[in-house]
């Protein structure tokens, strides 16, 4: 059909995209032209385009129109663009009987995002200011348990945790589920907290102490203050860590209480009706879209996040 | 530090109070939610849990089952190939990036950001790439490669591996920051004694840098291990366990026995299965970690 079209338009599209992907080319200014600079740099920016590439057939799929879709080719950026499929990804999706769109799940993953991080990092670091400056006995020893813990599938507590929240009548609300990620948060978030607490000068803490400081006031009014970067770390994994999250939402919560990813997944995974690719590309990037202005936002911060989370520190 | 601070009952007493939550979950939730579900295994639970004891019927019957060898061999592929590759690219990627270039926090962005995306959504885009009648093979074919043929999530054979290209997509960014960061843990002089003895690059990686990052390493494996165990989300997203049961895996098996199928005795057999697993990775290398010396 129109092939050599379509073709050129990709090749424009790949031009326009590639001053913002890799900047101005080529060897540092004190380094010559050599074979080594362009085979690094040839190497990263053809990984970086198909790392990118998801990214941007997302961006135009969710631009087009159906008949576009159909004809055209996916790497092509729309001919005409429109914005309907947003509007009808955002409002009038269909998952089972509501059509009120991914708006319910963007708001009910809002209602569990926020009290679930509130909640966890609260317990964590005051848990982590324990462990690092009151030790007491037997706290070792339930710390290694935490960190065990995480390795544990989820698979094993799913059920027990099921039968814990039923027995206190939160089983299937927003309250059960935000309970859910303060206790699985836990372990990591502790050990960030542990390991920032313990590299502080304890100086402070003995000097606080002699003051006649207690437990609280100390956390309050010493520990709190020197530890906002890596509160704002802790803030940055949960918050992606629970948006993100799948399978604590289908298990613990209910239909009309579904977080976004699980609404999502109903949407796009629906087997009746047909399919609009469209819309589901742009339900798709409106749930990515959270953790990705995070992401983009932090930048260093997000992988010190994870690196603190990952390797022990 | 104890020996400094005397320890008496209720010194500590907020301290132990304010670690409640922390006590709790550790006891109530790790120990005892995990020691339930494996007593239970031992049951013959269907819709409720029951106290009946039957043995080892139901882990006889798991093993019988056709789906959860399909399961289990999906996981084992997907992870070896998973473990291997995403250390591969990873390191490379993360060599690469360690040879003073610019723009290394570009690069670095880029090939991060899958990893900010949950598992549902990396699975959705994927499923929409590897779409036969639009994606990436009816591209090829357009462009005039007619007999071109990658339909992974329709063929049951191969399904695993479209994916594994959507998991290596999300995750490699990560295991190439950790290199990275293992990668700067080495001593420069290192580098400079290489050149001066006239060893090549790639022998000094090879010989040296490698070896030398085996913690960096080691520590990576698991937490890959770790995630592969829990593969679930992108399963159900990207091909829902399908074409037929082709692209099972454990956790989605437990799932659905669990809170579908309304057999909770085989549900928590295969989840203790999934738990005997991960102790054997975790196991020997909490050992080699904290093992011998006190815990630092």
């Amino acid at each position: 059909m129109s092939d050599p079209a379509s073709l050129s338009a990709t090749v424009a599209g790949a031009d326009a995209m590639a001053p913002a992907l890799s900047g101005p080319r080529g060897p540092k200014p004190r380094r010559r032209f050599s074979r080594r600079n362009v085979f690094i740099y040839g190497t990263l920016i053809v990984v970086a385009l198909y790392y990118l590439l998801p990214l941007y057939v997302m961006i135009v799929t969710s631009l087009k129109g159906m008949p576009e879709i159909r004809l055209g080719n996916i790497f092509a950026p729309p001919v005409e663009i429109t914005f309907q499929p947003w509007v009808k990804a955002w409002a009038e999706a269909c998952t089972g009987l509501n059509c009120d769109g991914l708006s319910r799940g963007f708001w009910n993953s809002v209602r569990i995002t926020v009290p679930s991080v509130i909640l966890s990092i609260a317990i964590a670091s005051v848990n982590g200011y324990a462990l690092a400056n009151w030790r007491f006995k037997g706290a070792d020893m339930f710390f290694t348990i935490l960190i065990f813990g995480a390795f544990i599938p989820y698979q094993v507590m799913l059920y027990p945790l099921v039968i814990l929240l039923r027995e206190m009548g939160i089983y299937g609300t927003l309250t059960g589920l935000v309970l859910v990620h303060s206790i699985f948060g836990m372990p990591i978030l502790t050990l960030l907290f542990r390991n920032y607490f313990t590299s502080l000068p304890e100086e402070l803490f003995k000097a606080a102490r002699v003051d006649g400081a207690g437990f609280w006031q100390i956390y309050l009014q010493i520990m709190l203050p020197m530890s906002l970067p890596i509160f704002v770390v802790a803030m940055i994994l949960q918050v992606t860590g629970i948006w993100n999250d799948f399978l604590f939402g289908v298990v613990y919560t209910k239909p009309d209480l579904y977080p976004m990813t699980v609404q999502l997944n109903n949407i796009v995974n629906s087997v009746q009706g047909v399919k609009e690719y469209n819309v589901n590309m742009a339900a798709t990037l409106l749930t990515g879209l959270v953790p990705l202005v995070i992401y983009f936002v932090s930048g260093k911060l997000f992988v010190r996040g994870i690196a603190a989370g990952a390797v022990k520190g | 530090m104890a020996a400094t601070r005397p320890i008496r009952l209720f010194r500590n007493l907020t301290a132990k109070i304010a670690a409640i939550p922390m006590i709790l979950t550790a006891l109530v939730v790790f120990v005892g939610g995990t020691a339930w579900t494996v007593t239970y295994s031992f049951t013959s639970s269907k819709l409720l849990p029951r106290t009946k004891f039957v043995g080892l019927d139901q882990y006889e019957r798991l093993w019988a089952t056709p789906r959860w060898l399909v399961s289990i061999e999906n996981l084992l592929i997907y992870g070896v190939c998973m473990m291997v590759l995403s250390l591969v690219l990873g390191f490379l990627l993360a060599a690469l990036l360690d040879q003073k270039i610019r723009y290394e926090n570009t690069f670095r962005t880029i090939l991060l950001y899958p990893f900010a995306l949950s598992f549902i959504v990396t699975g959705l885009v994927w499923q929409w790439l590897l779409n036969p009648d639009f994606g990436i093979q009816s591209v090829i074919h357009r462009l005039g490669w007619e007999s071109f043929d990658f339909n992974p999530l329709y063929n049951a054979d191969i399904v695993i591996f479209g994916v594994l290209i959507a998991g290596l997509w999300q995750g490699s960014g990560l295991v190439m920051c950790l290199m990275l960061a293992g990668l700067r843990g080495i001593d420069q002089e290192i580098w400079k004694a290489s050149r001066v003895d006239g060893i090549p690059a790639w022998k000094t990686y090879i010989f040296i840098i490698i070896p030398m990052m085996r913690p960096v390493f080691i520590t990576t494996l698991v937490i890959i291990a770790s995630g592969i165990v829990r593969l679930y989300d992108l399963i159900v997203a990207q091909t829902g366990g399908g074409p037929g049961i082709a692209s099972d895996v454990p956790a989605k098996y437990v799932y659905d026995y669990m809170f579908q199928g309304q057999n909770l005795g085989q549900g928590f057999a295969a989840s203790t299965m999934m738990l005997l697993a991960v102790l054997v990775v975790v196991i020997p290398w909490a050992y080699l970690e904290f093992g011998g010396k006190k815990r630092v």
